[in-house]
């Protein structure tokens, strides 16, 4: 049975079937990933990441296909992850976003993902940031995340990416529902796709007055605005244009935000971590869930229940003798 | 929080169209709790091998109707061991006669179910032979 | 009895609610009563649940809407077409199985290809290793045509050609043959499927993106009307639609959908519909649902001649009608007691026959194991002949027409497919919903539904969830393809290449390309580049380039 070590060696060689593993590691919270990570962590953080959402049926497969295509002829390797929803109720998956992008499959410049949602909603995957992590130790250019993409915003996608494109396109998600589910607040750029169609002009013109009066606004100290870009994926159409305005976005970011911002992300990754950690030793090794339960069947209210558990949680007493492991549990983040 | 769930590749080599078959199983599979990669038609078996890699699948699962079985069933294995993936769980379907069961099956596929096999027997055959393999990972670490 | 004894309070009682008392109190079998697409029936049809209006619907056989039959005669004037589907192996193989059909009395010939033929690809391209001949017969130039025809009279018979992607070069090939051998396009007979809509909801061997594709169709259309004018150039297909898990009603509305945009497309590259309309026909599915499977022809029937007289203003009577060859369904058949799936297919040849087909292919019992064998072939074409010879069925038109049952199977049908017609208007047409999945995901949707109405033995299937007999069945032969078949295409293809005339097949495809990006007619560029012996795959890679290839959407 392969070690972490093993791995991440490997992965460092250039071996694809590392990467793919580590990656199921990462989904799987599988004990020997955060040690295979921290081997590979110095060549973390030369990757851009950029994030592909949007409503369903605005062509973002296809969208991520045609940018890997274009970056592919400009010579940068691309890492392609591509998030889709798990069923609630089975935690199955149909990973089907690929079928978009198989031109590339046996492109040795490129590495396409599916990843299952397994429970997060907020349009990643919880292992989604270590997957780029281990993509961009691997060494890729450019990394590709597209989100579940269920027509609302999908926040968690800035956690994960340097830059956020939102995907529209005329008819079925228009400009007011975009605005409407919160996507322009997420956008670094935005695409109207399928400018074939009837409706993309009026679309896009729409979505720049919205990005106009949202960032022209007293309060908002517009350094930068969301350039609104017309593509056809499908017909392969404005990838230039696109790459463009991400280009611009990457010199913005490099006149002063970069750094800070990206250390934000991995705080906020941090933070994750803990809260997940921390909720997973709770309600389970350390036995709060019985607590709780018999404080409720005492009549207290969830309120009351809860400040009591936080307070013996932050005072470090223990519920049952045993089960005092938390030092272990919180530690390894850092 | 991560839990370790089968992930299977169904994959349709060779130019038959016939789907059916393959994106019902997909849709079962995903029933009883497994990730499903699809590949899509029309797929060589050098693509189907890369997306095996790349996807870290613990089942790869083949479908053919178009009676060229014997041809592209073997090449699929031999690209799937070029690309040391040799480990996953190799099952396949389709119009397959009898004979040509029991010759794949020596040649290195777990099990080949014929038309009219019941898919939940697929999806429980699966999870028999991944809870065996996942046992004996777990008493090997 | 009862009316004996109680006269008196019949005459007041509603007859209606005597039933009804009686039912309520019956015990009933703990099975689903619903349709094999899964249509809630009553238990009983009368006059209250259809309303039979003689003119407006029903009018008699040959008269619009043609809801009883296209011809006033029906099978007293001529039997249906008894058409099986042959091909396999190398082109002179399948030449074989045709002089065999024909001796043992079929009365036209319809010819399956091998995938790499329905996917544009020559027999010696990499991809198609294994596949040469397998399911169909290998057709890679004008060569493997004339084997294919040698010693067959091609202004005699009538051909059908089951292939889509490329079929206007496969046609052009035929069209070529015909002239080598000295008969006229102008009198050859035949059908070639040429559906490429129904490739991208279900059947999936297209070859390039759909507008392209469209376009090819009405250049077959236009040249076809001039040149070829017996051949009926479209073969508009629901088996396919069917056959890939849809509902009858989706095989219905589907179909018909696609047959419009046909008709929507002639007309925009500017011919008149009258011109191109009668050479239109159709191609159904005959499932083993008896009664819904008759409606659903007789409602095929009615709404196209509606949609063709009402919507798109056709005068030709002969544009009204849609006629229809009928395959029994192949998803019918079991694997398990093989000698089963004869009587399931002796049904289902019946129901299209009450249905009113043109024409019929009676599938062979061992189909879900194999390509049928002679014996099995001659069994599933001896069942077409005992329906039409001996069960006196053909006697009458329309035998079930008036049936309160029928009739209002046949009403619901209708209304179902003009429910999926208004849902493709909204998405823009049968392109837009092609490239959404739209079509895709609701047939993939209705076969889970019926997979596992079948495993959990909601619907029953002799064999398979009831009645179930040890694996160790009577053994059946398996008709196994040959290797040598596909050594000697690819043999014979290698010949070919190096004895044509290089230059000419060059300037045959150049002009092929030119005619992609100028739009002169393509069907008349592939004959003469047939002639000068381009293969499929040539012809086939030019389109692939200037057209693009068409990419699956994403419906899992």
């Amino acid at each position: 049975m392969a070690s972490s070590d093993d791995l991440s060696g490997r992965l460092l060689a250039g071996e694809r079937a590392a990467l793919a593993r580590l990656i199921s590691w990462a989904e799987n919270s599988d004990r020997r990933f955060p040690a295979a990570l921290s081997s590979v962590y110095g060549r973390v953080g030369r990757a851009w990441r950029t994030g592909i959402t949007g409503p369903p049926g605005a062509g973002k497969s296809t969208l991520v296909n045609e940018l890997a295509s274009t970056l592919r002829e400009r010579d940068r390797t691309v890492g392609i992850l591509a998030v889709d929803p798990s069923s609630p109720f089975t935690g199955g998956a149909l990973l089907g976003d690929r079928i978009r992008m198989e031109d590339r499959t046996l492109d040795p410049g490129v590495f396409i993902r599916s990843m299952a949602s397994r429970g997060s909603h907020g349009g990643i995957a919880r292992a989604t940031v270590d997957a780029c992590d281990v993509m961009d130790a691997f060494g890729f250019d450019e990394i590709l995340v597209e989100t579940v993409g269920v027509g609302q915003a999908e926040y968690d996608v800035i956690s994960a990416a340097d830059h956020v494109v939102v995907v529209v396109c005329p008819g079925a998600g228009d400009g007011i529902q975009a605005m409407k589910a919160g996507l322009l607040e997420v956008a670094d750029i935005i695409v109207v796709n399928k400018s074939d169609v009837p409706g993309a002009e009026r679309l896009a013109m729409d979505l720049e007055e919205a990005v106009h009066l949202r960032t022209a606004g007293p309060r908002h100290v517009a350094a930068w605005v969301p350039p609104v870009v017309q593509c056809s994926a499908a017909k392969a159409e404005g990838m230039e244009a696109l790459l463009d305005a991400v280009a611009r976005h990457r010199e913005y970011l490099q006149g002063g935000e970069l750094e800070a911002t990206r250390a934000r992300k991995r705080a906020e990754q941090v933070q994750r971590v803990v809260s997940e950690r921390l909720s997973e030793a709770l309600w389970g090794e350390l036995g709060y869930g019985a607590l709780v339960k018999s404080f409720l069947d005492a009549g207290s209210t969830p309120y009351d229940v809860a400040s009591d558990v936080l307070s013996r949680v932050l005072a470090g007493v223990p519920v049952a003798a045993s089960g005092d492991r938390a030092g272990e549990t919180g530690a390894s983040a850092s | 929080m991560g839990e370790r769930r089968i992930r299977v590749l169904v994959g349709k080599p060779g130019l038959d169209g016939h789907d059916r078959g393959a994106k019902t199983v997909a849709s079962v599979l995903r029933d009883h709790g497994m990730e499903i990669v699809y590949t899509g038609l029309h797929k060589t078996p050098e693509a189907i091998a890369e997306i095996a890699v790349q996807e870290d699948v613990d089942v790869v699962g083949l479908s053919i109707l178009s009676g060229a079985h014997m041809e592209l069933f073997p090449r699929v294995r031999e690209a799937l061991g070029a690309r040391g993936m040799e480990h996953v769980l190799l099952v396949g379907g389709g119009i397959i006669p009898k004979d040509d069961i029991a010759a794949l099956e020596a040649a290195g596929f777990s099990k080949l179910f014929g038309p009219g096999t019941n898919t939940d027997d697929i999806a429980n055959y699966i999870k028999a032979e991944m809870q065996k393999r996942w046992t004996k990972e777990g008493a090997d670490a | 009895m009862s009316r004996n004894n109680d006269a008196g309070s019949v005459s007041v009682v509603d007859p209606r609610a005597i039933w009804e008392q009686a039912f309520r109190k019956a015990k009933l079998r703990d099975v689903d009563f619903s349709t094999l697409s899964g249509d809630e029936l009553q238990p009983v049809y009368g006059p209250d649940d259809v309303e039979l209006d003689e003119h407006a619907d029903l009018a008699l056989p040959g008269v619009f809407p043609y809801t009883r039959g296209i011809h006033p005669s029906m099978y007293r004037g001529r039997l249906w077409t008894m058409r099986q589907f042959a091909g396999f192996g190398a082109a002179h193989e399948t030449n074989q199985r045709f002089k065999f059909l024909l001796e043992h009395g079929q009365t036209g010939l319809s010819t399956a290809f091998d995938f790499p033929t329905l996917m544009g690809r020559d027999a010696d391209d990499p991809l198609c290793k294994g596949e040469v001949g397998q399911v169909g017969v290998a057709i890679s130039s004008l060569k493997d045509m004339e084997s294919l025809m040698q010693g067959i009279p091609m202004d005699q018979v009538s051909t059908s050609m089951t292939i889509n992607g490329p079929a206007p070069i496969v046609l052009a090939f035929y069209i070529a043959c015909a002239e080598k051998q000295g008969v006229d396009p102008k009198v050859i007979r035949g059908t070639v499927q040429n559906d490429i809509l129904k490739e991208y909801q279900a059947q999936h061997a297209w070859l390039v993106a759909p507008e392209p594709a469209l376009r090819m169709i009405t250049d077959v259309m236009a040249y076809c009307t001039e040149h070829v004018p017996n051949f009926n150039t479209i073969s508009i297909s629901g088996y396919h639609i069917r056959e890939a898990g849809s509902t009858a009603a989706q095989e219905l509305a589907f179909t018909l959908a696609n047959g419009m945009e046909y008709v929507r497309r002639g007309v925009a590259a500017g011919l008149d519909v009258d011109q191109f309309a009668p050479r239109l026909s159709f191609f159904f599915d005959s499932h083993l649902d008896f009664f819904e499977e008759i409606a659903k022809f007789r409602a095929a029937r009615r709404i196209w001649a509606r949609k063709m007289k009402n919507d798109f203003g056709a005068k030709d009577p002969r544009s009204w009608m849609c006629r229809f060859h009928t395959q029994t369904a192949g998803v019918s058949l079991t694997a398990q007691q093989p000698e089963n799936n004869i009587v399931r297919t002796a049904f289902e040849a019946l129901a299209a026959v009450l249905g009113g087909t043109q024409s019929l292919h009676t599938n062979s019992m061992d189909e879900t194991l194999s390509l049928p064998t002679e014996k099995a072939v001659k069994i599933a074409l001896r069942t077409q002949q005992i329906i039409a010879e001996e069960v006196e069925v053909a006697n009458v038109a329309d035998p079930l027409g008036g049936s309160w049952f029928v009739e209002s199977q046949t009403n619901r049908l209708e209304a179902e497919a003009e429910r999926y017609f208004e849902e493709i208007e909204q998405r823009g047409g049968v392109v837009p919903s092609i490239q959404a999945g739209y079509f895709q995901s609701e047939i993939h949707r209705s076969a889970v539904r019926y997979q596992r109405a079948v495993e959990r033995a909601q619907k029953r299937v002799v064999g398979v969830n009831c009645f179930v007999e040890d694996e160790a069945g009577p053994e059946i032969e398996i008709h196994r393809i040959d290797p040598a078949s596909e050594r000697h295409t690819v043999d014979s293809l290698r010949e070919l290449r190096e004895t044509r005339d290089a230059g000419q097949v060059q300037r045959e495809l150049d002009a092929v390309r030119a005619a992609c990006k100028d739009g002169g007619n393509l069907l008349e560029r592939f004959v003469a580049a047939a002639h000068a012996y381009c293969t499929l795959g040539e012809i086939a890679q030019v389109l692939r380039e200037e057209f693009g290839e068409f990419k699956e959407p994403k419906i899992l």
